[in-house]
């Protein structure tokens, strides 16, 4: 269900197009999992995978991509975050950037909302919606029928869900590739965390009688579905980790909604 | 006359000892730190939708539903209080009356509501009474929040009851009397028809109408000094709501002006200019520091639990409690609010809202995943005031856990939470 593809993918960095004099349309955020977390390098492989068959007129910026400062900024750490959005907003003048392409919600969310306050005002879109609307417009169709008969449960990411409200692009990407979606108990607005936010992510748990990635992972397998779909790397941790706690890893799969869409167009 | 003359006194005597009440937490409300807001037509909306209408309520549709009806047949019945105080200070019978099918439909939606909020109200006692509902407890939950419900939910009981008492004893001495009555009374008229008239049904009218105007003016003094001041407070919290999406934070302009003189070469190593001084605290350590919405927050939260019923660190175990921290605020703004009003900014008690009140604990346990804002009825926002307090911890006393303190260091460092180069950006696609 979830094969490996490890050729070398083709993706271009902003120094080199604009060395050239070309100026891409969008920029596409890697963000730190899609750059060092071993698993979410393979959504990043996986967008990157749809985004150059769809011939994206898009760049990355590689090691000129620092942190946004999210999780400085919500651990209270004001003044490094501030650091980090002004030297990133330097780097976006640079390059002329108009539109962000970001897979982490968390990275979607500050440069959405966050960063205009610091002057940095750019169109951000997740690429859960910009998925949604290659799907909608017929550029993405859907030849492998590996998901025709699975049942996927989608697990709402807190700052694209309740930060942002956008709880259906996600969903009807499953629904047009998965043979059924199944809900959750808490789902959109009344989602569970999974536990990472707020630079959790980073730290080990307060005193509880409880991980709370273990009681959304409970949730999740009390939906009887196959698959388990995030569309956020720190989700995609946690999630994955409560399968792996659960003894499900083999049964149940965790897969980011990027997975999906490429493994569904047959790439 | 003699009627009139008690009726004003007692009217005084209310509104004085309200105006004191209000008056104190109005001078403790301007010790906090200014709120700016604009956008009056969409604070406009969100009032209608979210106070009015009771959207948020509904999230809970049953219980949600009980309270939306109490909350409406208050309004309603406000309308014929009005009416009881300007009878009582001028002398006269039932004023509106001569507003003809208005007034039928004042007294009739009254009437009604009075009977809807009873039934609501009984189902809130025994609820609160003989249910275990886990959202009542915790450990902010003392003996005083569960007394003020009780006080609360028995007082609007008694106001229903006198209410009706009043409407169907005014039916019956009418009867009694021959006079057709003014207004319409669907509800009381039922039981005005089994009772009949009776000779002493004036009078007993009379001792309602005492009774109920009585109670509205001891139930409004009471309120200020419990969690039900909500009862006032919680349209103008809703029209003041933080109207951006909830995943954004306020921007902390003070340390912008600092960043911007560090991370200009110019400027890096020169002396601040004159009259610029650091700003007095970073982030939020005490009452006083907190923002005028915050305190607003604290004082329209009637301490129902939504917020921490839906907590995800709560729910498993940790020691954060979204309704405790605005429990705390109160509580602490309370205890050093004279003292600060005495004797100034400066004043001291050597206690404060974060430490004493507020463990770091309880704030490092935060997701930041917006479940309480969401789920507040009236549009407390949780989230800012923990990062504010967070902001205090990290840039003051540097209290973090060490996971936080290391990815301080690697984002300073290398530029990722991790410590990678930022040299290894490209690996992935390799």
């Amino acid at each position: 269900m979830n094969q490996e593809n490890t050729s070398k993918l083709d993706v271009p960095v902003m120094a080199d197009i604009f060395a050239r004099g070309e100026k891409p349309e969008y920029l596409y955020w890697v963000g730190c999992a899609g750059a060092f977390d071993d698993r979410y390098r393979k959504v990043a492989r996986a967008f990157t995978g749809i985004m150059n068959y769809l011939k994206v007129n898009y760049a990355v910026l590689g090691s000129e991509e620092s942190c946004t400062g999210d999780p400085a900024r919500r651990a209270g750490n004001e003044m490094l975050f501030q650091m980090q959005a002004l030297s990133n907003i330097e780097t976006f003048t640079r390059y002329e950037v108009k539109k962000i392409l970001t897979t982490c919600p968390h990275c979607y969310n500050i440069f959405k909302n966050e960063y205009p306050d610091l002057g940095g005002r750019y169109e951000v879109i997740h690429y859960t919606n910009f998925l949604k609307e290659m799907i909608s417009s017929g550029s993405i169709t859907f030849k492998d029928d590996t998901y025709r008969n699975a049942m996927i449960t989608y697990h709402d990411p807190c700052y694209l869900g309740r930060a942002n409200g956008e709880y259906e692009p996600a969903r009807r990407i499953i629904d047009a590739l998965s043979g059924g979606r199944v809900e959750m108990e808490r789902n959109r607005s009344f989602a569970l965390c999974c536990g990472a936010g707020g630079a959790q992510m980073f730290k080990e748990a307060e005193p509880g009688d409880k991980e709370i990635f273990i009681e959304r992972t409970e949730e999740a397998l009390k939906t009887g579905a196959g698959v388990v779909a995030t569309s956020c790397p720190f989700c995609m941790v946690m999630m994955t980790d409560g399968l792996k706690y659960k003894n499900k890893e083999e049964e149940i799969f965790n897969l980011d909604i990027a997975e999906l869409v490429f493994r569904a167009m047959g790439l | 006359m003699i009627k009139q003359i008690v009726f004003i006194a007692c009217l005084a005597l209310t509104l004085v000892v309200f105006i004191y009440s209000a008056w104190r937490l109005y001078r403790f409300y301007k010790l906090t730190r200014p709120y700016r807001f604009g956008r009056l037509a969409k604070r406009l909306v969100v009032m209608t939708e979210v106070a009015f209408f009771q959207t948020k309520i509904f999230r809970r549709p049953v219980i949600g539903f009980l309270h939306a009806l109490v909350f409406w047949g208050f309004c309603v019945i406000a309308i014929g209080s009005i009416e009881m105080v300007i009878d009582g200070v001028f002398g006269y019978d039932r004023i509106f009356s001569a507003w003809g099918w208005v007034y039928d439909m004042i007294t009739a939606s009254g009437d009604v509501f009075a009977l809807l909020v009873l039934l609501a109200i009984v189902v809130f006692l025994f609820r609160r009474l003989f249910l275990n509902i886990k959202r009542f407890h915790g450990v902010e939950m003392k003996k005083k929040s569960h007394q003020d419900a009780n006080v609360a939910l028995s007082l609007i009981l008694l106001l229903m009851i006198s209410l009706l008492g009043m409407n169907v004893f005014y039916l019956t001495s009418c009867m009694h009397s021959g006079i057709a009555p003014e207004g319409t009374y669907p509800v009381s008229t039922h039981l005005a028809t089994i009772m009949g008239g009776g000779e002493e049904d004036h009078l007993l009218m009379e001792v309602f109408w005492w009774m109920h105007i009585l109670l509205i003016f001891l139930f409004a003094n009471i309120l200020p000094y419990s969690k039900h001041f909500h009862v006032f407070m919680s349209i103008p919290n809703v029209f003041f709501s933080r109207l951006e999406p909830l995943g954004k934070l306020p921007l902390m302009e003070d340390v912008l002006k600092e960043v911007k003189m560090m991370m200009n070469p110019e400027t890096a190593f020169s002396a601040a200019p004159e009259g610029e001084q650091a700003p007095a605290r970073f982030g939020v350590k005490d009452v006083e520091d907190v923002n005028r919405k915050n305190y607003l927050d604290a004082l329209a939260c009637t301490e129902c639990g939504r917020c921490t019923s839906v907590c995800p660190a709560n729910l498993t175990g940790k020691k954060l409690s979204p309704r405790k921290i605005f429990m705390d605020l109160r509580a602490r703004m309370k205890e050093k609010g004279p003292g600060l009003l005495k004797q100034g900014k400066e004043y001291q008690d050597g206690k404060s809202l974060l430490g004493d009140y507020i463990s770091c604990e309880e704030l490092w346990a935060c997701t930041t995943c917006n479940a309480c804002a969401q789920e507040c009825p009236v549009n407390i926002n949780h989230p800012t005031l923990i990062i504010e307090m967070r902001r205090n911890m990290v840039m003051e006393d540097a209290c973090a856990p060490s996971g936080i303190k290391s990815i301080f260091a690697n984002i300073e460092n290398n530029g990722a939470p991790w410590q990678f180069s930022p040299a290894d950006r490209m690996k992935w696609a390799e």
